[in-house]
């Protein structure tokens, strides 16, 4: 019975990573209805961001808004400069060069930052807390209270003030947004900016758990996408939900499923990517889109 | 005689340019060594491949980012058929294409009620699954130490016509194993050709653009969808298959994530829809790494530090950059980029008779 | 139409005078390939780029060492030249880069490759072409335990020109095994392991050495590579009643794995960490992420360039004169003391060879002859080969952390014979 509750407790911190990472899909999607692959890799170039001005000298608390700003730029600039040319090309475009943003950034962290582990400071203390028999890290709280915090924030934007209403209807038809003089281009730039944001947060909160190279978010990713897709890929909340659930029943799964054991919980992943698709391509709290033919 | 040496000239001069890339296909181990003959075989089988994911992704217009998956499917039923039972490896080869086909055409069942992007999405996943899920049927797969299989010795026929044409030089297992590819290359192009230019190519067409008309017009949508994923599994597992055998050997580490993508790039690159594109996007995905990687370090002319970048960021960046890019420029591939300038260079050189009545001679091949 | 007939003509037969004399021209015949009379080529493939690059500084400090001797004049009046190609860890462009360098570039021998997916992929054809597989980068038991024998996929080909060099893996838990006996007698061993050949080779080695008290392992949890965290597979072990814990991973997963360790409220009596994970550094930041590790044991064979007491030591003097013609390596890593160690006994073996530089006769050095003092392997700890016994490398030396440094225990452990 302990094992089981610890089980459940550390699914949900690992599943704070999750969630965390998947309110930024959650920001590209409801921006332009794609899943952006890169978001991973922006995080976690963000991240190296934050070392390296952490490394010069810079207290945590000046590096850490300084490197949100930083990501914010990058994204706006990303959106740009890359996926600008190609905005209303097709899905398959916008997946390769996706893709190819991910391979690239990844290469470059690479090779301006090297594969060796390195160390990323955390405002929260290391040590551990008893809940309920089991015990969680102050770390792993700290990762799931600011998941929940952006997530405030987030949907805040997006349900409560005008220009998250006025992103979303950019992304939801972007022909009749411009008719009432909607800056869409402006609009998709802004939603990149600030998933970027979001993601640099996810790796700040993420790296001190983990350890801070270029491959973090590789795998993570990955679970990202199960959460938000389970989740429902336009629900802030939905995100974190997802990655919830996702880590808890990942940490489940490889502890008392014999078939999938330790080797095949990136499986389970795909496991829930494709039955949630399958069975309700909404997710938990998105909405049924009914498609005019 | 006449009427035959008529239609020879009036052929397209596409014809002619296939005919040429067949001669210097076939006559390309007589004049290099064995060990580039066996390059040109992964350029080949990627080519292979690539034709699959085509008909997949260019011409009925699903996504996948999972290639990989089907390529070790092929190249595990292959080494596994001759490993475990003996079987001979050319009996091997079909029998990897069909089984793969099968499992593709059952992949492609839930991937019906996917939209574009979540089937991006899964099969995305399934790509980097794939090594954990190979590894774990060990009594099968042999696990992390993989499976082995010796070269294939050339028959004594191959033997002695290569002989025969090269003046004594003896074959070698990698040049046999080339040819092997070629013939297996030119079939299944040459399926794939006849696949897109009739029926079932126009209909995966008319899916791909507008699959609501499509629909309405009769077409059965579910039908020649999964059929295309079957088709392009089909290819991907002969490739594997020929993977495998050229290599020697299979481990689960040899299907990762970075060839699915790896493929899918060649396909784009390449260029869709188009039937020359998939053996441009295989020269293109087996020689980008070692340009990026190996070549620019060795050009004396470029400096130091631009070398030493390409050296350890290498095909990364390269990728990256180069995915963006064409996406971006040429979003046909490079095939695209040829034909638009072929065309281009056509108009301007049209004959002054074309130029007046403003109409171009219509193209016999559409594809 | 004529015209357009000899046009074509024209061009089918300039492309085929264009690959004609594109082509390579014959192999030259020679009696020592790669090896003229002032140089010896060597070639290797490892990973510079792809998921394993954190390995690529050992090319460079191989090349480092070579250029340390090339400067004094070569071995025997021969300069060494060095191709490593970049395989990205991936087996099948193994096999394509390899044959390129033993068919192409005319290599004397391959040094060095690392990797064992990678290296297992090529034994076949070396091995079939007589060219020499030396001192493989990987400590996976088989490249040194399978001399000699038969290929499991074509019977015509032994494993007679394939050697390592680094203490077997299987070797050094075999010295934790003996630990464990000998200190921790009612030890409960709990055993995470990462599911590739890496771990199940270091979770073998533990398992025969420890023999008939094999059932001192309650519980051993494996966990794939593309796993972002090993916490269920902690919990069971937590759960197991385990108070001994061994962590066969690599760097990234022994760090996180460290560090989980003490957020699930556990504290094992004892840790064990593979020599591959070690490194100092790595396990300062699991420190920083709150692993207590003062106690843990690991072992090593090699000079630690951070550990102060070797700072006015003759060897690590050398290396540290050799280690800067590689501008981009980092001294104090010690993968990089490796890459100039491994070098040194190529070197080695190459002047033992002398005039008779044949493959046959460098790889019979370096499989049976060899008796060698590496001025960067810990004092007491031989480079050795003999006739009947191909393992390089079998001694090590336990080390235990305390004060945020490794601190060399007792004497020098002889593994020698004992795996069969």
């Amino acid at each position: 019975m302990q094992e089981f509750i610890q089980l459940i407790v550390s699914g949900l911190a690992n599943g704070g990573i999750y969630a965390s990472l998947a309110l930024a899909l959650v920001l590209i999607y409801n921006a332009m209805g794609l899943v952006n692959f890169a978001q991973g890799e922006m995080a976690m170039f963000a991240t190296f961001i934050a070392f390296t001005l952490i490394d010069r000298g810079l207290s945590y608390w000046i590096a850490l808004p300084l490197t949100l700003v930083i990501a914010f730029a990058g994204g706006v600039v990303i959106e740009r400069v890359v996926i600008r040319p190609v905005e209303r090309a097709p899905v398959l475009t916008l997946v390769i060069v996706t893709l190819g943003l991910a391979t690239l950034i990844n290469g470059t962290a690479g090779f301006l930052f090297g594969y060796s582990p390195r160390e990323f400071p955390s405002p929260f203390s290391v040590r551990a807390v008893n809940l309920l028999g089991a015990f969680v890290s102050y770390r792993d709280l700290g990762v799931i209270a600011t998941s929940a915090v952006v997530l405030v924030l987030i949907y805040a934007l997006l349900q409560r003030t005008t220009l998250g209403l006025t992103m979303r209807a950019a992304a939801y038809h972007p022909e009749a947004s411009r008719l009432l003089g909607v800056r869409v281009s402006w609009m998709l730039a802004l939603g990149w900016g600030l998933a970027s944001a979001v993601g640099a947060v996810s790796g700040i909160m993420v790296a001190p758990v983990l350890v801070l190279d270029p491959n973090l978010m590789q795998t993570i990713i990955i679970y990202a996408f199960a959460a938000a897709v389970l989740g429902g890929v336009e629900s802030p909340l939905g995100a974190v939900v997802g990655g919830l659930i996702v880590g808890v029943t990942v940490n489940l799964a490889g502890a008392y499923v014999p078939f999938v054991g330790g080797d095949l919980q990136l499986a389970v992943a795909l496991a829930i990517i494709v039955a949630v698709l399958v069975v309700k391509p909404n997710g938990l709290f998105g909405r049924a889109t009914v498609r005019n033919v | 005689m006449n009427i035959a040496m008529q239609r020879l000239r009036s052929a397209p001069p596409r014809y002619w340019l296939v005919l040429v890339v067949a001669i210097f296909f076939v006559g390309l181990p007589t004049v290099v060594t064995s060990f580039q003959s066996s390059e040109w075989t992964l350029v080949l089988i990627f080519a292979i491949v690539i034709m699959g994911l085509n008909i997949l992704v260019g011409y009925s217009g699903q996504i996948s980012l999972g290639h990989g998956a089907l390529m070790a499917v092929g190249a595990y039923t292959s080494v596994i058929l001759i490993h475990r039972y003996h079987i001979n490896y050319l009996v091997t080869i079909p029998i990897a294409g069909l089984l793969t086909g099968v499992v593709g055409f059952l992949l492609g069942i839930p991937a019906l009620r996917l939209s574009a992007l979540y089937l991006a999405l899964a099969t995305f996943a399934l790509a980097v699954v794939t090594p954990s899920l190979i590894k774990r049927p060990v009594q099968l797969t042999g696990g992390v130490q993989g499976l082995f299989i010796a070269a294939p010795d050339p028959p004594q026929f191959a033997k002695d016509a290569f002989g025969a044409v090269t003046g004594g030089a003896v074959m070698t297992s990698d040049q046999w194993f080339y040819y092997v590819t070629v013939v297996i290359a030119m079939v299944l192009f040459w399926f794939a050709w006849n696949l897109v230019r009739h029926r079932p190519g126009r209909a995966l067409r008319a899916i791909r653009d507008r699959e609501v008309a499509a629909a309405s017009s009769g077409i059965n949508i579910a039908g020649y969808k999964t059929l295309a994923f079957g088709i392009s599994a089909f290819y991907a597992g002969i490739g594997g298959a020929l993977y495998g055998l050229t290599s020697g050997s299979v481990y689960p580490d040899s299907f990762p994530l970075a060839l699915s993508l790896a493929l899918l790039v060649g396909t784009v690159i390449g260029g869709l829809a188009s039937i020359a594109g998939p053996l441009v996007g295989g020269i293109f995905t087996f020689w980008l790494p070692i340009v990026s990687g190996q070549f620019v370090a060795s050009q004396p002319w470029i400096p130091a530090q631009i070398a030493a970048v390409f050296k350890n960021a290498g095909p990364a960046v390269t990728y990256g950059a180069l995915l963006i890019l064409i996406m971006i420029f040429a979003p046909n591939g490079i095939v695209g980029l040829i034909t638009s300038g072929y065309a281009f260079l056509r108009r301007r050189l049209r004959r002054p008779a074309e130029r007046e009545t403003g109409q171009a001679q219509p193209d016999p091949e559409t594809v | 139409m004529a015209k357009t007939g000899s046009r074509f003509a024209a061009i089918v037969a300039s492309l085929v005078t264009l690959v004609a004399c594109g082509g390579a021209a014959g192999p030259t015949v020679a009696t020592d390939v790669g090896v003229t009379s002032n140089s010896i080529l060597l070639g290797s493939t490892m990973p510079l780029s792809g998921v394993a690059v954190t390995y690529a500084t050992i090319a460079g400090a191989e090349q480092a060492y070579f250029t340390y001797i090339n400067n004094q004049g070569g071995v025997n009046g021969r300069k060494i030249n060095f191709k490593v190609v970049d395989d990205m860890y991936i087996p099948a462009q193994t096999t394509s880069l390899t044959k390129q360098l033993v068919e192409s570039d005319q290599v004397f021998a391959m040094f060095g490759g690392l990797g064992t997916q990678t290296q297992t992929s090529v034994r076949d054809y070396l091995n079939s072409k007589k060219v020499p597989q030396l001192f493989v980068t990987t400590g996976a038991t088989t490249f040194d335990l399978d001399f000699g024998k038969t290929s499991t996929a074509d019977s015509s080909i032994k494993w007679n020109y394939t050697i390592g060099w680094q203490p077997p893996y299987q070797g050094e838990s075999r010295i934790y095994a003996k630990d464990v006996l000998a200190n921790h007698a009612g030890a409960k061993i709990g055993v995470l392991y990462q599911n590739d050949d890496y771990g199940l080779d270091y979770l073998k080695g533990l398992t025969d050495g420890l023999g008939s008290n094999a059932s001192m392992i309650v519980d051993k949890e494996s966990f794939d590579a593309t796993a972002p965290n090993v916490t269920s597979q902690l919990v069971k072990l937590h759960a197991s009643g385990a108070d001994t814990l061994f962590i066969f991973a690599i760097p990234t997963p022994t760090i996180t794995a460290l560090a989980t360790v003490p957020a699930l409220g556990w504290k094992p009596k004892q840790i064990y960490i593979n020599s591959v994970s070690n490194v100092a550094k790595y396990m300062q930041i699991a420190e920083s992420k709150g692993a207590s590790m003062d106690g843990a044991i690991s072992v090593a064979y090699l000079k630690d360039p951070t550990d102060p007491q070797w700072a006015s030591d003759a060897g690590m003097q050398l290396y540290k004169t050799v280690i800067a013609n590689c501008s981009t390596c980092d001294a104090n890593n010690g993968y990089n003391i490796y890459g100039v160690a491994i070098a040194y006994t190529m070197v080695d073996v190459l002047k033992q060879a002398g005039s008779n530089m044949t493959r046959a006769n460098v790889f019979s050095i370096a499989s049976s002859q060899l008796n060698e003092s590496n001025p960067f392997l810990l004092p007491n700890v031989t480079v050795k080969t003999t006739s009947s016994d191909h393992f390089p490398i079998m001694q090590e030396q336990v080390i235990q952390w305390g004060g945020h440094a490794w601190h060399l225990q007792g004497s020098v452990i002889d593994e020698r014979g004992t795996i069969k």
